[in-house]
C-alpha cells in the first residue's frame, strides 16, 4: 500500500469555512457578493411546482373518457377553486346534468381523453434558503444559490441528528469525562447549543427538549438511548429530517466516550457565541458528517495554520485514537508502524501500527482502527 | 458518445487488461494467455476518483492500472490513457471496465399490476445491475399525487415503463405515463439533460405513451417485456438499459466520457456484469449456481435454477455502512443465537453502531469477529430469504396440468430456488473472501444458505467476477477459464440431508473413498463433521439416508456421488433442514455451537475459555 491514509474528523481552532447555499429548483438569489449576511438570514427563495391531484371526471360524470375534454368548463393552465365546477355532462334535454368540482385550489395541469382523469396542481410552495452562518457572500450561482464564508472554528463530528440550527453555545459540563444528564439543565437553556462531555443520556436528550434547548454537543451516546428517543432503531446512518426538536452532534461515538481533550477545550474557548450546527449524517458514498461551525469575525485565518487534522498521511508521533475494541476511545501517539502484515488476535492478516497510551504502556493495533485526532 | 464495438478477434487477444471502477476501490486485472489458457497474471488497485478533489474516474483507473504496470514491469500507460494496441511487448490487446461508482445504476420500474408487469420490469432492471428504487404500479396503493411525489423525491438515473400484454390494456400504462409526466422528473445526474424513460409495455399503447411523454422525457420504445402473460421477454428492456447507462448516466459522471473512449468493448454495470459470469457459469457446466456479494452496504444474490437467472439486491443488509440495519432486520436473539458466548445487550448495541459510523475497522479481537461473522449470517440467511420470494415463476398464468399433477399441484409465483439441485455456491464480499480461516467462510456459507443433497462451495479470492462478466461478453471460454483457475477458491463440498429424525438416531450413514483411505461414518442428528479432501482431489461418496430423508434421490434412497475437494474440504451436516435444528435455550445451544465450531475447526477453541 502506498498510501498510510486513515481517516480523521476535522476539528479546527481557525479555518475559513465555505458553505453552499443552494435552492433545490432554480429561483431568486436575494443577495450580492461582498454582503454580510446573517445565519438566519435569506439568502435565495424559490417556488416547488404544487402537489397534484387527480380527479376521474369520467367516471364523475358517467362519461367515456373521449368525451371528457368536451364535458371541461375549464381548460388547461386554467386557475380553479375549491369546489368549483370544472366539468359538466351534457345531458338529455339539458334534464340531470351532473357536474365535477375541483378538490383543491390550483390550476388545471392535463385533461386526458385517454383515462378520463384531470390533474389539478396545487398553488407553488415557497422554498427559503438561509444563510446558515454568519458571514459573507463570496459567489454567487445565479438563480442557483450563494457561497457564504466566514473564518470560524470548526468541528466534525462522528455521528447526529437533526438538521440545522443556529443559537448561542453554553458549556454544561465542566469536563470532556462528564454525563449529562436530565438533572444538568435549567431553564437557562433554552434556546442555547449546550455541551455535555463524554455521554448523554436518553432522559437528558427529552428534558433538553421540554426545555427548547436547540442543541446538543456530546461525546458519546448509547445507541440504546437513540433508539429510545428517535422510537425506532436506525438502521441506517442516513440523518438530518428527524423532527424531533432538537439537533445533537456526537464527536466521538457510541457509548460513554470522554470527548477528545482538544475538541472539548475549543468549545470552552467559544462558549457565548453564536453557534452554527448540522445533525445531518450520512455514512455511504460521498460521506456527510454532522458539524459544529463557530464564526469567528474577530479572527483572520492565516493561511489555514490553524487547521489540525483531516484526511492525512499518519507518522511516528502521530496523535491517535482507537477506535475500536479492545481499546476503543483511548488515545496514544503512534510509536511504531512496521511495514509487514501482522496476524492479530482474531487470526486476520492486516497492517498494523504500535500505539503508545497515554500511561506509557503499548499495543499492536490495526492501522484501520485507529483515527488521527488533532494535537 | 457511446463507445463503438470494435471487432475483436478474441483468439488474437494476448493480453487483457480489465478494470471495475466500485465506489470506493477500483481494481485493475490483467490476465494474459500461457500457453493455450487463460490466466490471471497480476492486480492493481487505488481509491476510485469520482469525487472532489480529482473528479475524475480515469485517474483512479490510470493509478490502478499503474500498479499493475509496476508490478509486471512492463509499460501499460502511454502519457494519459491506455497503451493499446500492443507495441514491442508493452501495452494490452484489449481494454475494458465495469462501474460501480457514484452510486451505480438508479431506476424506478413502473407496471400496470404490481405483481405481474410490475415485477417483471423490476426482474430487467435488476438483471441489467440496477438499483430498483422503487416500483410504481396502479394497485400498489398509493395515490397519485403521492406516486408523483416519490418520482420527484427518488430522482431515479431513468425509469423503465412497462405494463399490459401485447393487445391488453392501454388506459392503465397511460395513466403511469401521465403521472411520470405530471413529476417531469429529473435525472440524479447532470442538469439540463431530459430523464431518460424506456417504455417497454403493450405495444398497441406506444403512440400514446410517445403523445404523453414525448416533450417531457427522452422516450425510447422497445419490444414488451410481458408480451403474453405466459412468458417474459426482459432481453430488449435490458440491452437498452445498458446503452443508456453508457450514454445518459455514465457520460454524466465525472471522467467518464473519456473512459468510455478508452474501452473497446462497452463499460458495464459492475453487478449486471457479475450475473452474466454467474449466468456462464451455469450455461457452460450445465447446473444450477447461488451466487452471493456481501458488501458493506448491500448484498446481491445471483441465481441460476433451470437456466432462469434472478438477481436481487437487499439494499439495506451489509457488513458495514448497513450493519446497524442487519441488527434491526434480524433482531438481537437471531444475531445472538450463532454467539457461544454472553454479551451485554447495551455493549453489543453500542459496538454495532461503532461499526456503522466507522466503517472500514478491523476485528482485532476473537470476539470481535465472532460477533461480525454472525452478524454476517443473518445479513446472507435475510438477503436470501428475499431473493427466494423474487426468484419465482410469472404470477397469474394459466398452468396446463396432467393428472400427474393431481396430487402435487402447485400455484403460480412459486419459488424457483430449489436448493437440492443447487450445485455451485459462491461467496464473495470481504467477510466471505477475506475470512481469516476460509473454514469460517464454509461454515458461513452452510449456515446461511442452508445447502441441502450435495453442493460445491467457493469463494471468490479477490472479487474479479465483474472484470470476468465483462470479458465473458467478447470472450467467454477465456472468462471461464480464468474464473476456474484464479477467481475461485474451492473450499469444497456440503453433504447435507433433508429432513429430521429423533435425537440420537442415525440419520445418514456413509461410506467415503478418501485418497488417505476409506472411512464409514454413521452420523446423528445435530451433527457436524469435517473430512480433509484437498483442492482437485476427489471422492467417491456412497450415501444413506435414514428413512425419510432425502439427499437428492428421493427420501431414504441411497446416493453415489463423487464428490470435489478444497481448501477445507468435505463438509457433513446433519444437523436436518426444513427444518434446520439449533436450540433455543443457552445451555443446550453453546454446547452444540462450540461443538460445531470444533468439528468445522472455525475458530481457535482456545479463543473461547478466555471470552467465558
Amino acid at each position: 500500500m502506498a498510501h498510510a491514509y486513515t481517516p480523521g474528523l476535522r476539528v479546527a481552532d481557525l479555518t475559513t469555512v465555505q458553505k453552499e447555499r443552494r435552492l433545490p429548483l432554480p429561483g431568486d438569489v436575494l443577495v450580492s457578493v461582498g454582503d454580510v449576511v446573517e445565519a438566519t438570514q435569506v439568502v435565495a427563495k424559490t417556488e416547488l411546482p404544487g402537489n397534484v391531484e387527480s380527479v376521474n371526471v369520467a367516471n364523475r360524470l358517467g362519461v367515456p373518457p373521449e368525451d371528457v375534454p368536451h364535458a371541461m368548463l375549464k381548460k388547461e393552465g386554467d386557475s380553479v377553486e375549491k369546489g368549483e365546477i370544472i366539468a359538466q355532462s351534457k345531458s338529455f334535454f339539458g334534464l340531470f346534468k351532473s357536474s365535477c368540482m375541483a378538490t383543491v385550489k390550483g390550476t388545471i395541469e392535463n385533461i386526458s381523453s385517454v383515462t378520463g382523469q384531470v390533474l389539478l396542481r396545487e398553488p407553488p410552495l415557497p422554498v427559503q434558503v438561509a444563510a446558515y452562518v454568519d458571514g459573507v457572500v463570496t459567489e454567487v450561482m445565479p438563480r442557483e444559490g450563494v457561497v457564504v464564508e466566514t473564518p470560524a472554528s470548526f468541528i466534525q463530528g462522528i455521528f447526529g441528528i437533526g438538521g440545522e440550527v443556529n443559537d448561542q453555545l453554553t458549556m454544561v459540563s465542566s469536563s470532556p469525562d462528564q454525563i449529562l444528564d436530565a438533572g444538568d439543565l435549567n431553564e437557562s437553556h433554552q434556546g442555547k447549543i449546550v455541551v455535555g462531555g463524554s455521554l448523554v443520556t436518553a432522559q437528558a436528550i427529552k428534558r433538553a427538549v421540554q426545555l427548547g434547548v436547540t442543541g446538543i454537543i456530546s461525546g458519546g451516546l448509547n445507541d440504546k438511548d437513540l433508539k429510545e428517543f428517535l422510537g425506532y432503531d436506525l438502521g441506517v446512518a442516513i440523518t438530518g429530517n428527524e423532527d424531533k426538536g432538537i439537533t445533537v452532534v456526537v464527536t466521538e461515538g457510541f457509548g460513554e466516550i470522554g470527548m477528545a481533550g482538544g475538541t472539548f477545550e475549543l468549545l470552552k474557548r467559544c462558549e457565548g457565541k453564536q453557534c452554527s450546527m448540522n445533525g445531518a449524517t450520512q455514512i455511504r458514498a460521498g460521506v456527510i458528517r454532522p458539524e459544529v461551525v463557530i464564526p469567528r469575525k474577530d479572527r483572520a485565518v492565516a493561511a489555514e495554520g490553524g487547521d489540525s487534522t483531516e484526511m492525512g498521511n499518519m507518522a511516528i508521533g502521530s496523535p491517535v485514537r482507537a477506535i475500536r475494541q479492545p481499546y476503543f476511545g483511548k488515545i496514544g501517539t503512534v510509536s511504531a508502524l512496521p511495514p509487514e502484515l501482522r496476524k492479530v488476535e482474531s487470526e486476520t492478516l492486516v497492517r498494523v501500527l504500535e500505539i503508545t497510551f497515554e500511561d506509557d504502556s503499548k499495543a499492536i493495533i490495526p492501522r484501520a482502527n485507529v483515527e488521527l485526532i488533532e494535537h | 458518445m457511446a463507445t463503438e464495438t470494435k471487432e475483436i478477434r478474441p483468439e488474437e487477444l494476448q493480453n487483457i487488461l480489465a478494470t471495475d471502477c466500485g465506489s470506493t476501490t477500483t481494481k485493475a486485472i490483467l490476465i494474459e494467455k500461457e500457453g493455450d489458457e487463460y490466466r490471471l497474471k497480476v492486480r492493481g488497485e487505488a481509491p476510485t476518483t469520482v469525487e472532489a478533489p480529482a473528479e475524475d474516474v480515469t485517474r483512479g483507473v490510470l493509478n490502478a492500472v499503474g500498479e499493475v504496470e509496476e508490478l509486471t514491469h512492463r509499460t501499460m500507460l502511454k502519457g494519459d490513457g491506455i497503451l493499446k494496441p500492443k507495441q514491442n511487448g508493452d501495452g494490452v490487446d484489449i481494454y475494458m471496465s465495469t462501474s460501480s461508482a457514484g452510486g451505480g445504476l438508479q431506476m424506478m420500474v413502473a407496471g400496470v399490476v404490481k405483481s405481474m408487469t410490475g415485477e417483471s420490469a423490476q426482474r430487467a432492471a435488476l438483471g441489467a445491475g440496477a438499483i430498483v428504487m422503487d416500483i410504481l404500479a396502479s394497485n400498489d396503493g398509493r395515490l397519485p399525487h403521492q406516486q408523483i411525489e416519490r418520482i420527484r423525491h427518488l430522482r431515479p438515473d431513468m425509469i423503465l415503463l412497462s405494463g399490459g400484454i401485447d393487445g391488453g390494456t392501454t388506459t392503465h400504462v397511460a395513466e403511469l405515463a401521465e403521472i411520470i409526466a405530471a413529476a417531469d422528473p429529473k435525472p440524479r445526474l447532470g442538469q439540463g439533460y431530459k430523464l431518460p424513460v424506456i417504455y417497454a409495455g403493450n405495444k398497441e399503447a406506444a403512440e400514446m405513451i410517445t403523445q404523453i411523454l414525448g416533450d417531457k422525457v427522452e422516450l425510447f420504445v422497445v419490444d414488451n417485456i410481458r408480451p403474453v402473460l405466459e412468458r417474459e421477454n426482459l432481453g430488449p428492456a435490458r440491452e437498452k438499459i445498458h446503452e443508456l447507462f453508457m450514454e445518459h448516466v455514465m457520460q454524466q459522471a465525472p471522467g467518464y466520457a473519456k473512459l468510455m473512449s478508452w474501452t473497446d468493448v462497452p463499460i458495464m454495470p459492475t453487478p449486471g456484469a457479475v450475473g452474466l459470469t454467474i449466468q456462464t457459469i451455469a450455461e457452460q457446466q450445465g447446473i444450477d449456481v447461488v451466487g452471493v456479494d456481501i458488501g458493506g452496504a448491500t448484498t446481491d444474490v445471483f441465481s441460476v435454477f433451470s437456466g432462469i437467472f434472478n438477481r436481487t439486491v437487499s439494499a439495506n443488509l451489509g457488513m458495514s455502512y448497513s450493519v446497524s440495519n442487519v441488527m434491526a432486520e434480524a433482531g438481537l436473539d437471531n444475531v445472538m443465537r450463532w454467539v457461544p458466548v454472553d454479551m451485554d445487550e447495551l455493549d453489543l448495541r453500542n459496538r454495532i453502531k461503532n461499526k456503522m459510523i466507522r466503517p472500514t475497522t478491523i476485528p482485532q479481537m476473537m470476539d470481535e469477529l465472532i460477533i461480525e461473522q454472525a452478524m454476517a449470517r443473518e445479513a446472507l440467511r435475510l438477503a436470501f430469504v428475499q431473493h427466494k420470494a423474487f426468484a419465482v415463476g410469472l404470477k397469474g398464468i394459466q398452468q396446463e396440468r396432467t393428472i400427474s399433477d393431481t396430487f402435487d399441484q402447485k400455484g403460480t409465483g412459486e419459488t424457483l430456488v430449489d436448493m437440492m439441485s443447487l450445485k455451485l455456491l459462491v461467496g464473495s464480499g470481504g467477510v466471505l473472501s477475506h475470512a481469516p480461516r476460509r473454514n469460517q467462510a464454509a461454515m458461513l456459507l452452510v449456515d446461511s444458505f442452508l445447502p441441502e443433497g450435495f453442493t460445491h462451495l467457493a469463494v471468490d479470492s479477490i472479487f474479479m467476477m465483474p472484470q470476468l462478466g465483462v470479458l465473458s461478453t467478447v470472450h467467454p471460454s477465456a472468462a471461464a477459464e480464468v474464473f476456474e483457475r484464479d477467481c475461485l477458491i474451492h473450499l469444497g463440498t456440503c453433504i447435507a440431508p433433508v429432513g429430521t429424525i429423533k435425537p440420537g438416531k442415525t440419520m445418514l450413514t456413509l461410506d467415503i473413498e478418501l485418497p488417505t483411505g476409506s472411512q464409514h461414518l454413521e452420523m446423528k442428528l445435530g451433527e457436524l463433521k469435517l473430512l480433509p479432501l484437498g483442492v482437485g482431489e476427489q471422492a467417491k461418496v456412497t450415501a444413506r439416508p435414514a428413512r425419510g430423508l432425502d439427499l437428492g434421490a428421493g427420501k431414504g434412497q441411497e446416493m453415489e456421488e463423487v464428490v470435489q475437494g478444497g481448501v477445507v474440504g468435505v463438509v457433513i451436516d446433519t444437523r436436518g433442514r426444513n427444518p434446520f435444528v439449533l436450540p433455543v435455550e443457552a445451555k443446550e445451544r453453546v454446547p452444540k455451537l462450540l461443538e460445531w465450531i470444533e468439528a468445522l475447526d472455525a475458530y481457535p477453541m482456545s479463543a473461547f475459555s478466555a471470552i467465558k
